[in-house]
């Protein structure tokens, strides 16, 4: 009763395919757009858009990037903390290399760099799938994690081995760089997120996005009724690690401003695992609400928890303990997830959407 | 040319000039190939009862050497600290196929693989909170394993042996040859030989999967404890041994998920090959460090090859 669509007639088969067909929906995909255009930036001090808003909308962009080749195409992947890296590594490179050039272009191209490298590590997948797979990404993860370290070039022999971000403008404005304001980072940041989102959305729905989902549910099956397994694994690679590359450009660029190995190693691909999964595999919208659980659920845990139990007990913990307790939580919720709701939480907001159409009935 | 000369001359003039640097290498390669060889042992007994890919088997082994320690550090004997966490493994066992794998029987490989990373996740910050995160030494000399080394004289150098490296190669023996026995001549054995066959059949001739699932991630854990204590008692009780053992991944790929002599033989190529690789190849053309990613381009070329791996089941899809 709150969402009703009774006379919302949809009379050519385009309206009926459209991505949010109904009145309400699109109103309120708009309100989000405005408020995460407008009404956060406007509003949001310097620690809200840094450090929770911007995180979580490259986790959003990482997690795509993996739901494309776990949720879509089938393919578990370890790796994503790497190609990450290859992202930002490219894009730092790029930059240095050419100073003047607009830096959300390099920001873009850094994604191809990743793409290649995803491609490369993907090509066993042609062979092999399942747990077999997990061990070639795992391959990619330490190779790449290996090289960031022993390849000076990479960070242009820097005595600290990190990669130190540059100043550097786009369009007239600073986005990059220790004087860049917290609102441009989140506004460059979410127009990545939205437009990409806005594509991979596209691409799912259109004819490589069902090959992906064929090569999913069997094989055997997609193939034999004419989808090349060569052609939709790899362009599921190519995809998924370009999303990576992506994310990891902005996360150094836009976010942390400096990184090291350290910044993409196996943690942060397990970490962008659990998005998908509690999120949901293959749903969009599940990305960005496993990033925000994921992400969002340790801060809160980290500076709440402690004070609640030295209120109520007279035992003190520390900031490690809540982030270890944050992680059994978070560790717990997966499990309890994959046997209560496989689908994560995008089923859980189709479900209660459901509820409140049919509300006050039960159906 | 310099290249070629360093990849294919001068590693063998080395092997050949020091004959002491290469049988240490090699015996180096031997010990850690045999721990590979054990923790892979973990991942293809559960993988071979349940058809789970268990990701939690490295962290088993750290939890289960933390278990001892700190059981250990309470001032209970050395080896009624062992049967303690013995018991701690099998109530591991008991919790995880009782909360996790029994409510998700029938569900797709992917779902289980994936609850086995939240187990992981669960035990390495559980493991934390309860012992802390800071490294441990093993209590070696309280549970009566050797320490010490004896040196063995060749072409002019030496070969350095450590007790414990020895110690630890004979109990792996012992323990793989006990798992052998079990596995073949008693009745839980072939039951439980029976479900890695095929899960309908055993159920039909009244086998219960749940009772031998429990036997089967307490076996795991009974190797993952071996492990870890000989693991911990060459270096620390970390948590960086959770990475270690993620190079167990390749030993299977290398000797097939369902194969345990697969897996003993694939942690010793592993073993040798990287340690050989790091000191003649990698060290002087790749700049070193090359340990932590051999196992996995190898793991990765093999699948190339032979994606069932050097003993594995080959796969038979049908629609």
């Amino acid at each position: 009763m709150f969402y009703r669509e009774a006379g919302q007639f949809k009379s050519t088969y385009e309206a009926d395919s459209a991505k949010f067909p109904i009145f309400q929906d699109k109103v309120f995909i708009w309100i989000y757009l405005a408020i995460g255009f407008f009404v956060i930036p406007y509003f949001g001090d310097e620690f809200f858009l840094g450090a929770i808003m911007i995180p979580f909308l490259v986790f959003t962009l990482a997690a795509i990037g993996l739901n494309i080749l776990t949720g879509f195409t089938g393919q578990i992947s370890l790796g994503t903390g790497a190609f990450m890296g290859v992202g930002a590594y490219a894009c730092y490179k790029m930059t240095l290399a050419f100073p003047e050039v607009n830096i959300l272009v390099f920001i873009l191209l850094s994604g191809v760099f990743s793409a290649l490298v995803g491609v490369f590590f993907g090509l066993p997948s042609l062979r092999i799938k399942g747990f077999y797979l997990v061990v070639t990404t795992l391959a990619a993860q330490f190779f790449l994690e290996w090289a960031f370290i022993r390849i000076p070039w990479l960070y242009n022999y820097n005595d600290s081995g990190a990669i130190e971000v540059p100043q550097r403008e786009a369009f007239g404005v600073i986005v990059t760089g220790a004087s860049a304001s917290a609102e441009v980072r989140y506004l460059v940041c979410l127009a990545f997120v939205v437009i990409m989102t806005w594509f991979a959305s596209n691409l799912i729905s259109g004819r490589i996005g069902r090959q992906w989902m064929m090569i999913r549910d069997m094989d055997i099956a997609a193939e034999l009724m004419g989808v090349r397994p060569l052609y939709a694994k790899l362009s599921a690679f190519a995809v998924s690690s370009f999303y990576c590359g992506v994310a990891g450009a902005l996360m150094v660029f836009l976010w942390l401003g400096a990184a090291e190995v350290e910044s993409f190693d196996y943690n942060h691909s397990f970490e962008i695992l659990f998005m998908v999964i509690l999120g949901g595999l293959g749903s969009l919208l599940g990305c960005f609400l496993g990033a925000a659980v994921i992400w969002i659920l340790p801060v809160i845990i980290r500076d709440w928890l402690p004070p609640l139990v030295e209120t109520l007990t007279t035992i003190t913990i520390t900031s490690s303990t809540a982030d270890l307790v944050s992680d059994i939580i978070i560790g717990v919720m997966i499990v309890v997830f994959l046997i209560m709701e496989p689908h994560g939480l995008a089923r859980l907001w189709a479900i209660i959407k459901q509820k409140l159409r049919v509300w006050p009935f039960p159906y | 040319m310099e290249l070629l000369n360093k990849i294919f001359v001068e590693p063998f003039e080395t092997m050949y000039a020091l004959p002491d640097l290469l049988l240490q290498t090699l015996w180096e390669g031997f010990v850690s190939g045999t721990l590979y060889s054990l923790i892979a042992l973990g991942f293809v007994l559960i993988f071979k009862a349940s058809g789970v890919f268990n990701f939690a088997q490295g962290i088993m082994v750290v939890f289960a050497a933390l278990a001892l320690v700190g059981i250990h550090a309470l001032g209970v004997p050395a080896y009624l600290a062992v049967l303690l966490t013995l018991g701690v493994m099998a109530l591991l066992a008991f919790t995880v196929v009782r909360v996790v794998l029994k409510p998700l029987v029938n569900q797709p490989d992917i779902i289980l693989f994936m609850s086995t990373i939240g187990i992981t996740f669960i035990l390495i910050a559980g493991g934390q909170l309860i012992f802390g995160g800071e490294p441990k030494a093993m209590i070696t000399t309280e549970l009566g394993l050797p320490t010490g080394s004896s040196d063995w004289e060749v072409g002019g150098g030496i070969v350095i042996f450590q007790h414990i490296d020895i110690a630890a190669a004979v109990i792996a023996a012992i323990l793989i040859a006990g798992l052998a026995l079990f596995f073949n001549k008693t009745k839980t054995g072939r039951a439980l030989r029976a479900v890695a066959d095929d899960h309908q059949a055993a159920l039909s001739v009244g086998i219960s999967l749940e009772h031998i699932w429990v036997i089967v991630w307490f076996a795991a854990g009974v190797v993952a404890l071996t492990a870890g204590i000989l693991w911990a008692a060459k270096s620390d009780v970390s948590f960086a041994l959770q990475v270690v053992a993620l190079k167990a991944l390749p030993v299977l790929v290398l000797g097939g998920f369902t194969s345990i002599p697969g897996a003993i033989i694939g942690g010793l190529i592993i073993g040798f090959g990287e340690k050989i690789f790091d000191l003649y190849w990698g060290s002087p053309i790749l700049g070193g460090g090359t340990e932590s990613w051999f196992a996995f381009i190898i793991a990765l070329i093999f699948l190339l090859y032979r994606p069932e791996g050097l003993f594995g089941e080959k796969l038979i899809e049908r629609i």
